[in-house]
């Protein structure tokens, strides 16, 4: 009775689901196709050589990779750009991942709370936040140096480790660190000699999503940084809303040097992390 | 069983001090058990860098810039709020961001649904799909912005195509107006939705469905009676990031927007509060304004979902 009632079922679903299902994959085209013109036109464009009313430009060239590379001074921007990041990182996960293991194994009075505070830095807009922040930083002096932007770029990264970081602690057997106690091992000898190598690939997975979004953070970097501590992604701004001093190429070079940086970036990343299974283990072997 | 992060020399509660030594710490060391009883012990210490961290980088400067708020340079404690709310050049700013952000952020998670539905399941290609999926986050709003000019432009090649197929007779105007600064937001949080969606669909056991399948239920009623009530809880989460995503919009509405008519949205007139006209009270207090109206959206979300089943998304084994 069940094979019965499940046929007519299954037939009226395939009918209704064809064309949905080619509706469905048709709106994803349309996307990457698009995606694909948005980023295709920026990366032509910055080869191009006189591109005006045609569908490719007239030549190809390289040489305004040369030219933003010395009219922005981008060696100095990719370095500070990689020391305000190493830095956001290694603080990050220092602070974040024995925070992250206290909230995961403990329960304490206040322990709501405290989560709430770590989500909030999350959840609020950058703009929001970033605005008090640098007026503060200004007040003493951070702002406009690297210390201001690291400083503002630890706001939602420390938050994020410990967010991160909580799933991969909740993974490991407490079994284990007891173990370890009972031989004898100090918090600090679990911590380095257990806790570390265990929790090494949630470490990298929380540093490579860190570096990722400090490299493309671009609202507290923007509000903190003064002429000499720019990264790449406001530099690229700057040269942006300043459109006319300079070729268009130039910009367009600066933002294919970007977007190759974190293309790599998120190639590195996706070796670590599967972003399906960010929220939830994924049961797929089921089906 | 204590947790000491630093050498028993400090006093050990667990008792191998001698006893002589026992009598005045005696009281400290109840103490000491009675809070260790409710979990709070010194291992907690690992949390106070963090927690250190956010207090004086995050609720200080907010409260600071609170204070701030009420000392205007001029007028009552709320002169700057006042001005806010009178001057429609700024009023306007809350409209225009949630007319840009909220139907951006419904459209992400809306178009997510069908498609997550469609491929949670296991097929070729699928690590590749979100690996390009993931490419749009990780552009930044600057970038996107760039390449939409380029893209949609007058020139661009979607004008281009359309006049080339004959749908249109002049180039449609799509940047430096509200849809540029739209298209840009539906290009990074749509990704960013659909990743979401997807991995909240995935966590929710199939066998749920197939039961439904044998008692009868069309692929409508599986869908409306089982797998919705079960993802809602994640969609209203999907919706809250997107629409902080959306909201805090700057980047591009400078860029491919109209900053000076259309898309002015409360984060420039924050920041030209700040930057432009060195008025920190009124960039303050326009923070201010903008995290409430964004905490209130998400207050009413949140309190949606929170009527809604939240439980196991596994199978009667799991």
């Amino acid at each position: 009775m069940t094979s019965s009632a499940t046929a007519p079922a299954r037939r009226r679903r395939r009918l209704v689901a064809r064309p949905a299902a080619w509706l469905i994959w048709g709106v994803v085209a349309f996307f990457f196709v698009n995606l694909a013109g948005v980023i295709g036109s920026v990366l032509v464009s910055s080869f191009g050589n006189r591109w005006y009313d045609s569908w490719l430009p007239q030549e190809f060239t390289t040489k305004w990779y040369g030219q933003s590379w010395q009219e922005f001074g981008l060696f100095q921007v990719l370095v500070v750009t990689l020391e305000v990041s190493l830095l956001v990182v290694g603080i990050s996960v220092l602070v974040g991942v024995p925070a992250a293991y206290a909230l995961a194994r403990r329960s304490f009075p206040g322990r709501r709370l405290l989560y709430l505070l770590f989500l909030l830095p999350i959840l609020m807009p950058p703009i929001t936040y970033g605005i008090p922040l640098a007026t503060v930083l200004y007040k003493y002096g951070f702002a406009g140096h690297l210390s201001g932007v690291v400083l503002a770029n630890l706001v939602p990264s420390v938050p994020f480790v410990i967010l991160t970081m909580t799933p991969f602690i909740e993974q490991i057997d407490p079994a284990v660190e007891r173990a370890a106690r009972m031989c004898g091992a100090g918090t600090r000898q679990i911590f380095v000699r257990i806790l570390a190598p265990l929790l090494l690939p949630g470490i990298l997975a929380a540093s490579i999503l860190v570096l990722v979004r400090t490299v493309g953070m671009f609202e507290l970097t923007f509000l903190t940084a003064g002429p000499d501590s720019q990264t790449l992604v406001v530099a690229l701004y700057y040269s942006m809303s300043a459109a006319g001093i300079r070729a268009q190429q130039s910009i367009d070079a600066m933002a294919v040097m970007y977007t190759t940086m974190m293309l790599v970036l998120l190639v590195i990343a996706l070796r670590f992390v599967n972003p399906t299974q960010l929220v939830a283990r994924v049961r797929e072997d089921i089906d | 069983m204590s947790a000491t992060a630093t050498p028993s020399r400090t006093g050990d509660p667990t008792g191998d001090d001698p006893p002589g030594g026992r009598a005045p710490v005696g009281v400290r060391v109840a103490l000491r058990h009675r809070l260790a009883e409710r979990g709070v012990d010194r291992q907690l210490l690992l949390l106070v860098p963090a927690a250190l961290f956010v207090l004086v980088l995050f609720i200080y400067p907010f409260g600071y810039g609170v204070g701030l708020s009420f000392q205007p340079t001029e007028g009552g404690p709320f002169a700057t709020y006042q001005e806010f709310f009178t001057d429609a050049y700024l009023r306007d700013t809350i409209w225009t961001t949630l007319s840009l952000s909220l139907p951006a952020a419904l459209l992400n998670v809306a178009a997510s649904v069908p498609i997550a539905y469609r491929m949670r399941g296991r097929f070729r290609g699928k690590r590749l799909l979100t690996t390009v999926l993931v490419v749009p986050i990780t552009l930044g709003t600057v970038l996107t912005a760039q390449g939409l000019l380029n893209f949609l432009g007058p020139t661009g090649w979607f004008n281009r195509t359309l006049l080339a197929v004959g749908l249109t007779d002049d180039p449609i105007r799509l940047t430096n107006n509200y849809w540029g600064v739209f298209f840009s937001i539906v290009i990074t949080g749509f990704p960013f939705a659909f990743l979401l969606v997807l991995s909240y669909l995935s966590g929710i056991d199939p066998t749920l469905e197939r039961a439904a399948a044998t008692l009868g239920a069309n692929w409508w009623q599986r869908f409306r009676r089982i797998t919705l009530p079960l993802l809602a809880p994640g969609l209203a989460t999907t919706f809250c990031l997107t629409f902080v995503l959306a909201f805090s919009v700057f980047p591009s509405a400078v860029l491919v927007g109209d900053p000076a008519g259309t898309t002015r949205v409360i984060s420039i007139a924050a920041y030209d509060a700040a930057y432009v006209q060195y008025d920190y009270p009124m960039a303050a207090t326009i923070a201010v304004l903008m995290g409430l109206v964004e905490l209130l959206v998400i207050a009413a979300v949140l309190g949606w979902r929170a009527l809604l089943y939240t439980g196991s998304t596994a199978g009667g084994k799991g």
